[in-house]
Order: C-alpha cells, then sequence, then structure tokens
C-alpha cells in the first residue's frame, strides 16, 4: 500500500491518520461489460493507487500468463475477478465490492457484470451508490447495453455519472470520435433525467487520464477520473429533507429507559423536536438522542442513534419516527416499480412478504400496468415479470405501513420483495406514490353481521377446502360431505373449481399466473359465503401452497379447515375420468398438475384422507364430518 | 457533530452498528463468533455500541483450538470478564480426545477438525440461528462477492450460486428451519479502517500485534514463535530472541511473525502502509492454492 509512501515521507504518520480520519466516502457504481475493460478499469484504480500487494501481484503475473487475455502483460482484470467458475470463463457474475482510497477519499466500488442476464445484479449494486461510471468502448459508441445501464441508473435515483470514454488508444485518441459519444449519450441521457454527466476520455489499459492529465489527449482539458471522484460533490438531499428514523430494536435495559434505537435515514432531529410516529400518528417530543460516545444535541442522517422520547407511547420495530410538522405519508396500497430477480416469474394475487426500512408486512402484487423494454424504453404490455423484467405494478399490503416515495427518500420508499416459502428475495420496488382508492373506499359496515346470519342458521360459517390431484376424489367427497350435512339440516354450498371455471373464471387458462388468479376469486367468493353464514365445500386442485394459505388468511381463526385428498398420480392418473392426464400425455393439455406443472402437498392439513382406492369415498366424507364436528363447528354458536 | 458531512469511519460504524441492530432484531437466537483478533475486538466494541446502554442482547463463542497464543487467552478472559459478557468456549471433543495438533496431523487437518468441523458442532450444539462474523470484504478476492447476511444450508454449507440480491440496507434474515445466517457487520472495512478505529477509538488488542522481543524459530520461511513447551523443535532449531509482531493471531505453530520494531499503533500503520505483502500472507492454511478460501467457505469455513 505504498500510495501513502510519499506522504508519510512529507507528513508524518501522525499527520497522515489525521488526514486519514478525516476523509469522505464515496460509493459507487462500474458499469459495462467485459469487452468494455470494466475489469480492467477497477484493477487498473487499485494498481494505481498502489493497492496491490505484491504477493498479488506475483499472482497477477503468473495467471496473466497462464489465462491473461493481454499476451502475457499484466491483464488488471485477474485482479478482481474472484470465484473460481467466473475465472475460468473469463467474466464476473455476481457484484463484488472493491476498496481504495486515495488522499482525499475512500471509495467503494460496486463491481456489477453487464450481461444482459444479470439485471438484478446491476440494480444491486447500483442500490446502494451515489455515482455511476458507465463505461463506452470508443469503437462502439453508445450500445443497446450503454441505454440499459443507464436507464437502471436512473431508475435507481444514482444521480451523478460519469461517462468513461474507453479504449481511446485504439482509436489513435481521436477528439472527434470522443466527441461525438459524449453528443450521443448526452442526447439519449437527458431523455430519462440524467443531468449531472462528465465525460473523460480514458485508457484503461495504458492508464490515460486515470489518476492525471494524459499526454495523449492535449485536446481535452477536464479532470482525470480519478480527480473528478475525488473532487465531486455529491449532495446528499437527505440532510435537508424531513427528519426519519425506522425504529429497528427497542433498546430496554431496565425500568428507567426505553429508547428507540435506529439509523436516521433522513433530515436531523434535536432534543425537545416534536416527533409522530407512524403507522400510529402518535405525538411525542425528543427527550434524548443517545449514543454510546455521549448525548448528542443534533442527530443527522447517516447516524446510527438511540432516541428516548418525553412521553411513554407505544413504539415498536417498524415504526417510523418522523418530524411531527412534516411526517411521511401512510399507505397500504402504492404503485411502485417492481424489479424482478427471481427464476421463478412473478404470481400476481399470490401473497409474498414485503420489507421496507424495518417494517415486514404481507403483500400482493397485481399484473404490471406495462413492463419496460430495458433496451428500447418501450412500454409493453404484460401479464406477469420474468426474471430481470422490470415493470410498473400496483401492491397492496396487508397492513398499513409509514412511507416516501422513493425519488424522495430511498430508505423510505425502496423495497424488496420476499417469497414466503423459498424465504428468497424475488424483487426490488421503489415506490411512486400511494394509490387513493385505499383510503377513499371505505369498507361498509352492515349491521346484520356474521355472527347474527350465523346464529340464525344455528350453525358455524366454515369454509371446508378440498385440495388434490385432478381425479384424487375431491368433488366425489364434498359432494357426499354436502349431502350429509344437508341431511343434518346445515346450510352449505359447494363451489367446484370446474363450475366456476364456466362462469366467474372463464377468462383463466391454466398457467401458474392464472391459476393463481382463479384460487384467489375462488377463495373472495368463499370468503363472502362463509359471511354469509354458509358452510362453504370448495373443491380445488390449488395445487400452491401460497394461494391455499392466502385463502386461509382471508378466513378467520378456525373458519378454515383444509382437506387434502390424498391420491398418488399413478392412481389418479389410471382413474383419468375425465380423459384429461391422457390427453396431457399426448401433449394436448399444457400445464397440468401432476405432469407439467407441480402439485404441492399441505404440510399440515386438518384432516387427510387417503384416496389411493383403498378407503371408499363415504368413509372419508364421514371423517371429514368427524373432524368438523370434533372441531366444534357444528354446532350453533353462543 | 455540525457539518453535514460523516467521515468515512463514522460512516462505516453506522452502517455496522445499524447490521449488528437489525440481525438482532430478527434472528432468534444470535451469537458473535469471537476469535481474539482485531477484527474482532473491533466487532465487539461496534456490539457495545449499537446496543448501549443495554449490554449486547447475545454472547460471545470461542471455538477454541487450545493452541491459541497465550496472551490471546488472557485478554480474552479479562475482556469477557470486564464488559460482564457471556463467553462461551467450545473445544471439539473428538479433537480434545486424539489431541489433534500441527504437529502430527499437519496444518490443514488441525484447521479443519478444530476450526471448521468446530464451529459447526458449536452452532448445533447451541442451536444458534445467527452468528456474526468478523470478515471483511478486502481479505480476499472471493470474499469481496461475499453478502453481509449468508444464508447456510442445515449442513452450513455456503452455494455461491443460492445468494439473495441485498438492495439498500435491506437484509433479508429469513430463513427455513435449520437454516442458519451469517452475519459480517465488517464487510466494508479495510485492514487501514481496522487500524485506524483500533487507534481512534483505544480498543484493547492483543499485545501480539505490536513489536516486542520474542523467541522464534524459523520454519518454511515463517518466523514461528515459541510459545509453550509444546512446541516440537527441529534437530538443530534454536529459538531465537527477534523484535517481532504478528499481522494476524491464529494457532501459534501456524502463524508466522514479521521482524519489525514497531511497538505502537502508530507505528504499525506506518509500516503497514509500506508494506507491500497482503495480510492473509502470514497464515499457513490459505497457500494451498489461489482458489482454496473459496472451497474453505463452500465447506463451512467461516
Amino acid at each position: 500500500m505504498a500510495h501513502a509512501t510519499g506522504e508519510l515521507a512529507a507528513t508524518g504518520i501522525e499527520a497522515y491518520l489525521d488526514q486519514h480520519e478525516h476523509k469522505t466516502l464515496l460509493r459507487f457504481i462500474t458499469c459495462g461489460s467485459v469487452d468494455d475493460g470494466k475489469s480492467t478499469l477497477i484493477g487498473r484504480l487499485l494498481y494505481d493507487s498502489k493497492l496491490v500487494f505484491e504477493d498479488h501481484l506475483a499472482a497477477l503475473e503468473s495467471d496473466s500468463k497462464r489465462v491473461g487475455t493481454q499476451g502475457g502483460d499484466l491483464d488488471f482484470a485477474l485482479l478482481v475477478d474472484g470465484l473460481a467458475a467466473e475465472r475460468e470463463q473469463g467474466i464476473t457474475i455476481d457484484v463484488a465490492y472493491r476498496f481504495f482510497s486515495t488522499e482525499r477519499r475512500k471509495f467503494i466500488v460496486a463491481d456489477t457484470p453487464g450481461h444482459e442476464q444479470y439485471t438484478r445484479n446491476m440494480v444491486t449494486g447500483a442500490s446502494t451508490t451515489e455515482l455511476a461510471v458507465i463505461l463506452i468502448d470508443a469503437r462502439r459508441g453508445v450500445l443497446t447495453q450503454t441505454r440499459r445501464h443507464s436507464f437502471l441508473v436512473s431508475l435507481l435515483g444514482i444521480r451523478h455519472v460519469v461517462l468513461a470514454v474507453n479504449k481511446l488508444d485504439l482509436v489513435g485518441y481521436s477528439q472527434a470520435t470522443f466527441d461525438a459519444i459524449e453528443a450521443d449519450y448526452r442526447e439519449f441521457a437527458s431523455g430519462i433525467g440524467l443531468t449531472d454527466i462528465v465525460s473523460i476520455p480514458i485508457s484503461a489499459l495504458r492508464g490515460d487520464n486515470i489518476t492525471g492529465p494524459s499526454e495523449s489527449t492535449p485536446w481535452y482539458s477536464g479532470p482525470s477520473l480519478i480527480e473528478h471522484l475525488e473532487t465531486i460533490e455529491v449532495a446528499d438531499d437527505l440532510h435537508a429533507g424531513p427528519f426519519r428514523m425506522p425504529v429497528q430494536w427497542v433498546n430496554r435495559p431496565n425500568l428507567d429507559f426505553r429508547g428507540f434505537s435506529g439509523e436516521i435515514v433522513g433530515g436531523a432531529v434535536h432534543p425537545g423536536d416534536p416527533v409522530r410516529v407512524l403507522p400510529s400518528g402518535r405525538e411525542s417530543t425528543v427527550a434524548r438522542v443517545v449514543t454510546y460516545d455521549g448525548d448528542l444535541d443534533e442527530g443527522i442522517a447517516g447516524q446510527s442513534v438511540t432516541i428516548t422520547l418525553n412521553d411513554e407511547i407505544d413504539v415498536s420495530r417498524g415504526d417510523v419516527l418522523t418530524a411531527a410538522n412534516d411526517p411521511a405519508g401512510v399507505a397500504d396500497q402504492f404503485q411502485a416499480d417492481i424489479v424482478w430477480m427471481s427464476d421463478d416469474q412473478m404470481l400476481p394475487g399470490r401473497p409474498y412478504v414485503l420489507k421496507l426500512g424495518t417494517s415486514t408486512v404481507g403483500v400482493t402484487i397485481a399484473s404490471p400496468k406495462y413492463k419496460v423494454n430495458v433496451n428500447t424504453l418501450e412500454h409493453l404490455a404484460a401479464k406477469t415479470l420474468e426474471l430481470n423484467e422490470i415493470g410498473v405494478c400496483n401492491i397492496g399490503l396487508d397492513r398499513p405501513i409509514a412511507f416516501d416515495a422513493y425519488r424522495d427518500n430511498r430508505d423510505m420508499g425502496g423495497f424488496i420483495v420476499i417469497d414466503r416459502f423459498t424465504n428468497n428475495t424475488v424483487a426490488a420496488g421503489m415506490i411512486h406514490f400511494a394509490l387513493r382508492r385505499a383510503q377513499n373506499v371505505h369498507w361498509q359496515a352492515v349491521d346484520v353481521d356474521k355472527a347474527a346470519r350465523a346464529r340464525l342458521k344455528g350453525q358455524r360459517p366454515t369454509l371446508v377446502w378440498f385440495t388434490g390431484l385432478s381425479g384424487a376424489g375431491k368433488s366425489t367427497i364434498a359432494n357426499l360431505v354436502e349431502q350429509k350435512l344437508h341431511e343434518q339440516g346445515f346450510h352449505t354450498y359447494l363451489l367446484d373449481g370446474d363450475n366456476l371455471r364456466h362462469g366467474l373464471n372463464k377468462n383463466l387458462g391454466f398457467t401458474d399466473v392464472d391459476r393463481v388468479e382463479n384460487i384467489r376469486r375462488a377463495a373472495e367468493v368463499a370468503k363472502v359465503m362463509v359471511d354469509a353464514g354458509l358452510i362453504v365445500l370448495a373443491s380445488f386442485i390449488s395445487p400452491f401452497r401460497a394461494e391455499r394459505r392466502l385463502a386461509r388468511d382471508l378466513l378467520g381463526d378456525g373458519e378454515f379447515v383444509e382437506v387434502f385428498v390424498d391420491a398418488p398420480l399413478s392412481v389418479a392418473e389410471a382413474r383419468d375420468r375425465k380423459g384429461l392426464y391422457a390427453k396431457a400425455r399426448r401433449g394436448e393439455l399444457v400445464h397440468f398438475t401432476g405432469i407439467d406443472s407441480p402439485y404441492e402437498p399441505p404440510e399440515a392439513p386438518e384432516v387427510h384422507v387417503d384416496a389411493s382406492g383403498a378407503v371408499p369415498a363415504e368413509t372419508s366424507a364421514e371423517l371429514v364430518i368427524d373432524h368438523l364436528r370434533a372441531a366444534g363447528l357444528l354446532r350453533s354458536p353462543a | 457533530m455540525n457539518t453535514a458531512t460523516q467521515t468515512h469511519l463514522q460512516r462505516l460504524e453506522a452502517e455496522s452498528i445499524q447490521i449488528l441492530r437489525e440481525a438482532v432484531a430478527e434472528a432468534e437466537k444470535p451469537v458473535m463468533l469471537y476469535s481474539v483478533g482485531k477484527d474482532s475486538s473491533v466487532m465487539l466494541h461496534l456490539a457495545v455500541k449499537a446496543f448501549h446502554p443495554s449490554p449486547p442482547p447475545f454472547p460471545l463463542l470461542h471455538v477454541d483450538t487450545t493452541w491459541k497464543f497465550r496472551a490471546m487467552y488472557e485478554l480474552r478472559d479479562k475482556l469477557t470478564a470486564d464488559l460482564g459478557a457471556e463467553l462461551l468456549v467450545y473445544q471439539n471433543p473428538e479433537c480434545v480426545e486424539k489431541g489433534i495438533n500441527p504437529f502430527d496431523h499437519g496444518s490443514s487437518v488441525h484447521t479443519d477438525m478444530w476450526k471448521t468441523e468446530g464451529l459447526k458442532q458449536a452452532l448445533d450444539h447451541y442451536g444458534f440461528d445467527l452468528a456474526f462474523g468478523g470478515a471483511r470484504r478486502d481479505e480476499e478476492k472471493s470474499r469481496a462477492k461475499e453478502r453481509v447476511f449468508s444464508i447456510r444450508t442445515a449442513q452450513h454449507r455456503w452455494d455461491p450460486k443460492q445468494q439473495r440480491p441485498e438492495l439498500w440496507r435491506l437484509y433479508n434474515a429469513r430463513k427455513a428451519h435449520g437454516e442458519s445466517v451469517r452475519v459480517f457487520p465488517l464487510s466494508n472495512w479495510t485492514e487501514l479502517d481496522i487500524w485506524q478505529y483500533i487507534h481512534r477509538e483505544e480498543i484493547p488488542i492483543v499485545p501480539l500485534y505490536l513489536a516486542a522481543t520474542r523467541p522464534v524459530v524459523e520454519r518454511d520461511g515463517m518466523l514461528i514463535m515459541v510459545d509453550d513447551d509444546r512446541m516440537r523443535l527441529k534437530p538443530g532449531e534454536e529459538p531465537q530472541l527477534k523484535s517481532v509482531r504478528f499481522r494476524t493471531l491464529g494457532c501459534y505453530p501456524l502463524t508466522g511473525a514479521i521482524e519489525s520494531e514497531a511497538s505502537t499503533l502508530p507505528e504499525i500503520i506506518q509500516e503497514m502502509l509500506l508494506m507491500t505483502t497482503s495480510e492473509r500472507q502470514g497464515r499457513a492454511i490459505d497457500h494451498d492454492q489461489s482458489a482454496s478460501m473459496e472451497r474453505k467457505k463452500q465447506e463451512g469455513y467461516f
């Protein structure tokens, strides 16, 4: 790390330490493909700031000879390519973070790939950065991928862009080439809202205009790349914005201290400031801004603190402390950009988990209003989003949260979406605005309620949900159960999947997306019927756990009874009453459950009936009735 | 603070505290892996800050090999006593029974059995679902891509292809039963940042990091300190007194010292700035081959 040698000799270690301690931090992302020389540029930045140790350098020299692409010369790209598999392939396949520092600043570089299938990695890398370096190969000019990277930079709210026109040595350091590329790029960039652009002609391989002016570009009088990165003011609007602090953890060491720990993500806070706690809306004033190093007179955005209030009000993780005179919004429905990051496509209507700030809530995403072709920026109609697709969607939460628009505050408007079953992060989102309808469409309270209707019928309204493969015998058993209940004087209704598809659901097919919507509608209809006081028997293949869970969550505690009609595929297929398996096997039916579409068996059904043929349907129906009786569902409510 | 600009160390500190709090809030039974090294010391200091005035709401776990430097055990016991922290020491019983040591079994078996296996056993034994580790992204190339929150299978394996995207400061700590999360609050710190912070915050460190006259033998190009009488000297080997210090600390027979006169923190920072070999070079375990760290990580080494 000999970059410090000169400084050390000049100033001595104490002065150096003092200087280093006062350096600021800049996080930036580099966008471009391997072909643009991105890894070479980062390797060069590390090399030129003397951050490459001798043992790494020795490894670099031998690697350069072995697998290098520079004919035995130092291949800087090898300094930064990390995982073994990608080193063999010569490509970066994930986000990697690199560190270097100069006399003025410390830098954290998000190194992200430029390949089409890795949009998710670039979005990930961009989310934490303040500036983007967009690399262009001078021989090729503004390409489709340049536009794609720039769009993502703009989408993620990065305001500062450096256009690094690389490989200028290969076009004879031509000013005309550089000027043409810059003009071309600026015209495009202004159209997507990128305005703070500095263009620099460089050669990462040769080191031109990286740390200082290059003799090869006498016509260029602007800063070198490092000079620019060292000095650019990354205007931090967060500090000027209103106070925001999502509560991470309630700090309660003893009965005398109750503090709320979190990182301030907007504005500033002082003892005495009035604050409003969202979403509850309760107000108090700040008593202390506590840190280990002593109380602060002022806490600012970027600091991790613990705040105590003057009133004992209920505050917990997920709440946000906000300026009382400029509070954040509270809503449960939004329009947002969604970047889909999972191999499994987005399923509109499926319940996912959303994390924004420190709040974690249930979310469903509606079909996109449109998706964006990231290459042409065209808006396209879409029913869903696939991996690496970006769309604008309405989302609905299961309870209201505090938020700001993403463009006003990244931490208050950026969220991730998590799959409930795999627990993977499947999407990132950015809030545009809250939808008004949530606030304006009020729930109509009615005087005759579910309990009243149920009393009149002398029964407990319940949804009995039969799930299983086609041909397992769901409808047969459900029919028998209904007959028996009817004979005993209960008010019932049998909702059958096939029958609903003739009417309410006739516009739906059998893709995963449509299956989810099919079940969502069925569950909503069943819910209304349960509300009407009925015992509803629903017979649906309903192959996915998530949607059965959705149906369960729509109902009250104990109102949902899942019956797994369990027949092995071979048995169900052998029955094939409707001839559907035969068609599916012939390829005439696609997305057929059990054949080319999965069935996820229930993990803990209330009733598990053996439908392999060993047990008569009559017995299975009795088993269901026994369960309903044992659970107290066939009695009049108290 | 009156200016709106935080220094890089202030930003790193605030970020680490945010990570520590987020992990604790989302975990059922967290633990901090504590190795007594400088990174561990910084991580522990940050934890004290993060939860102040409460004590850190988790125990410290030292996966012990019985072959650490004596000075490490001394600092460990003093520091945890001073902080009133709960310290769990785990030694792989199979290693204790078989007397696994670097001399008879070699560095690879020794490290694998005591550390890698020991860590897995300890996590299973106590049922921790989240473990803080002091790894930094600047240590080694493959670590540059490690997430802050990293999911491990029930077998504690790390799959580089199954990492979750990590956006903004939103960490996804959800996991299936049996899986666990490793959390690295120091991900974005460099070695220089660590030293600078130790200096600024006056964090106690093992004195071995500072130069002093110590008995060493030269072996395979490394200066090995004769820390106790278990050290087996080869014929003709005679411990020499030299002024040495250590850049990393581990099992004493496997940890190389460097000759140095730097006996204060500014002096070692100065020496480090002028130094031209990377930190991990002093560790015998990294030398096998260039992708070795990645392989170890997949197998469950931290």
